[in-house]
């Protein structure tokens, strides 16, 4: 991976396109996500959203193009680390949660209690800690989540349509949340296919339809205005793909 | 009734074969727990050719005859046998080993379907943080240590049951070999029904307790993690 | 593949093991259903071990498989009841000599109701040939045993193969291929004839409605050797300790413990080491 990255650029990508059996489901792209940013890839349901996000993460690999990741993992640290749209919650206590997620990127075992126990308590998940973590309710559980992925200290945290399934007050929780993030510098990239989310959160906005990036850019600029025929109609509510 | 008294009384033959039937049954499950629990979880995990022939395979397995285990174990390991050197034939290490042989396909496929439904939940989160295999396979294993519990009592319900396999290796030597279910065909033979009837109240005691400690595992584990 | 497959059962097998009895001094010995059921190693065996500390492993399966298990080295002693097959043991050099030791009789058992009418009948081969005119139900052991050996040996007298023999009725005989005692089940639920030797009958504890129909006929007399798993064959024969066994069984101490042996004050097995052509 070249580490000649420009710092102010976290990922980049070129290129990038994905296809199953022959089918493309993203077609090429090139986008770069700043760094210390807030990155929204906003679109509906089945424009590759989520396929997205995982290809930028490494959990799928491209068919064709290229993802640049700063990829500094440090003793102790992930570089990059992702959140789920259903959270994957292990069978065991809330803290043991977060102290397998330690203990699995090599944090030495004298300080793997200290920093779990550091990360409930920066989000207010303390009073949780001895409860098997699949009886929380979703919103519980996607805060939990959350937590775990800060506890390894990332650089740029992915999110998955964190609080679509989510109650508006449990989504409430989890955008001051990710502000907190944002504060300490955390570059977030955000798939929603929620409008209203997108202006709360983005300062950068990816539009995508049926694959394709139909337009990047600054989140202004997106939302007051918008380049694209598709951009516009989606942003004044009606259906688009 | 005759088989009650046996019972009360704890005669010391009677307790013998119970001792022993249980020795060699919880050896040979424990044996096919550490062979069978990793190789499942690997098979779950891993994607190469012939896996699903594999699975289809050990499925099959699940249902091998005791008796021809049995028979295999018996050439192999007579005297005259490849492994005869070990002077195995005729002592409870060969009815471990035949046991274990039969409980191992059941413990691999069991351990396959459940962790292949947990990896299928977990995958790309222990992706996520960077887990290699290894690692995957003991978050897997532990956090379905309930379900695999019951598996491996599934085990010891089958190995506890047969007939075939231990009297073919074992060769039902008074006091050396002689299990609950050879005793009680031995015994039916000889007209000793007694005795007979009362290994067989024990041998289905045996058998209900482990059904009501399988039932009450999973219900320890969906209360303890969810 | 197979040497390391061997190897892990090997180190599985001592891990597996009972410590303390791989200390214990022992010896196999392939012997027969009928000596096992009759009781007669219970009474005999303790007496041995305790004059000598080998204990003694017997492995009871019928007289062909008994031998077959000797001529494969998973035995060191082999005490069955078939003369002409132990002659043949020796001459194929499986066995360095063969001793008699004692012998018991058959009878034939039969139903109450007995169908046949050969109720006390005093020659067997009579009382066969009467079965296989009328088609009674017979069971056969059919194992190769000291038992179906002699039994096909009393059928071969009377020139009839009950194979082929039809009756009154379809399939009168009836191979099981087990043991003694699963054969005297199986005719009293059917209410068929079968040939059982003395000891066995008399241990039996299902007798139900069966009852000896015929006895005493010399032709039913049963003849029991022990032999020697020959070392020259099989080197980790415990050719000592088995030794030993055979010396005490036709020694006046095991001799006179077998004559002891009795069941409802019934002695059982006749010691006659020391008969001449036995």
């Amino acid at each position: 991976m070249p580490d000649n990255l420009n710092p102010a650029v976290a990922l980049s990508v070129s290129g990038l396109s994905f296809a199953i059996s022959g089918t493309e489901l993203i077609h090429p792209m090139d986008f770069k996500v700043k760094s210390g940013r807030r990155l929204v890839v906003l679109g509906p349901n089945g424009a590759g959203k989520s396929l997205l996000l995982r290809l930028c993460h490494g959990l799928l690999r491209p068919s064709s193009g290229q993802v640049h990741r700063n990829d500094r993992h440090l003793p102790g640290r992930r570089a990059h680390a992702m959140v789920f749209q259903t959270p994957v919650m292990l069978r065991r206590s809330v803290l043991d949660n977060v102290i397998h997620a330690l203990a699995s990127i090599g944090v030495p075992d004298a300080h793997i209690r200290n920093r779990a126990v550091e990360a409930l308590n920066r989000f207010g998940l303390m009073g949780l800690a001895e409860r098997p973590a699949r009886l929380l309710s979703g919103g519980e559980q996607q805060r939990l989540a959350i937590a775990r992925a800060w506890a390894l200290r990332p650089d740029l945290l992915f999110l998955d349509e964190p609080t679509a399934a989510l109650d508006p007050s449990a989504t409430r929780l989890i955008e001051a949340m990710l502000a907190d993030l944002h504060g300490e510098g955390v570059t977030l990239m955000m798939s929603t296919h929620d409008l209203g989310q997108a202006r709360r959160l983005a300062d950068d906005v990816l539009f995508l339809a049926s694959g394709s990036l139909v337009e990047a850019s600054e989140a202004n600029q997106f939302f007051n205005h918008p380049q694209t025929g598709q951009a516009r109609a989606f942003i004044a509510g009606d259906l688009v793909w | 009734m005759a088989a009650l008294t046996l019972i009360v009384r704890l005669d010391p033959v009677f307790l013998g074969i119970v001792g022993l039937s249980l020795r060699v049954t919880l050896t040979a499950v424990c044996l096919a727990a550490l062979i069978g629990l990793p190789l499942g979880a690997l098979l779950a995990v891993s994607r190469f050719r012939g896996r699903l022939a594999m699975i289809v395979a050990i499925n099959a397995l699940m249902g091998l005859p005791p008796v021809v285990v049995g028979l295999v174990f018996f050439l192999l390991l007579s005297r005259s046998g490849p492994l005869g050197g070990f002077g195995l034939l005729f002592t409870p290490s060969a009815m471990i080993i035949a046991q274990a042989s039969l409980v191992l396909p059941i413990v691999i496929a069991l351990t396959r379907q459940t962790i292949e439904d947990l990896w299928a939940g977990y995958r790309e989160y222990l992706q996520s943080i960077g887990m290699g295999a290894k690692q995957a396979i003991v978050t897997l294993l532990w956090d379905a240590r309930f379900s695999l519990a019951t598996a491996l009592l599934a085990g010891f319900g089958r190995a506890t049951a047969e007939v075939g396999a231990v009297l073919i290796v074992g060769g039902n030597i008074a006091g050396v070999t002689r299990m609950m279910t050879t005793a009680i065909a031995l015994e039916t033979s000889k007209g000793d029904l007694a005795l007979a009837l009362g290994l067989g109240m024990i041998l289905v005691g045996i058998t209900l307790l482990v059904n009501a400690l399988a039932f009450g595992m999973s219900r320890i584990g969906v209360r303890h993690a969810g | 593949m197979l040497r390391w497959f061997g190897v892990l059962i090997g180190v599985l097998g001592l891990l597996s093991g009972q410590p303390v009895q791989a200390q214990e001094r022992f010896i196999t010995v392939a012997s027969t259903t009928s000596t096992q059921d009759s009781g007669l190693f219970d009474h005999l065996l303790p007496l041995f071990t305790q004059k000598t500390g080998i204990q003694v492993r017997v492995v009871a399966q019928g007289t062909g498989q008994a031998l077959d298990t000797a001529r494969r080295g998973d035995a060191d002693v082999v005490f069955v009841h078939a003369k002409a097959q132990e002659q043949k043991f020796v001459e194929e050099g499986f066995g360095l000599r063969r001793f008699a030791v004692m012998y018991n009789d058959f009878v034939l058992i039969g139903p109450a109701s007995d169908p046949a009418k050969i109720n006390g009948v005093k020659d067997i081969a009579t009382a066969l040939q009467t079965i296989a005119e009328k088609g009674s139900p017979f069971v056969s052991r059919g194992d190769r045993s000291g038992t179906h050996v002699a039994e096909l040996a009393l059928w071969k007298a009377v020139g009839i193969d009950p194979a082929k023999a039809q009756g009154n009725t379809q399939n009168w005989y009836r191979e099981i291929g087990q043991g003694m005692g699963a054969a005297l089940n199986t005719a009293m639920a059917m209410e068929a004839y079968v040939l059982s030797d003395r000891a066995t009958w008399l241990s039996f504890k299902n007798k139900g409605t069966l009852q000896i129909s015929v006895e005493g006929d010399a032709r039913l007399f049963n003849q029991y050797g022990v032999m020697l798993v020959n070392p020259a064959k099989h080197p980790h024969v415990k050719a000592k300790d088995g030794q030993t066994f055979v010396n005490w069984l036709v020694s006046a101490e095991g001799q006179a413990a077998i004559g002891q042996y009795k069941i409802d004050g019934k002695q059982l097995f006749f010691a006659n080491a020391d008969q001449q052509g036995a």
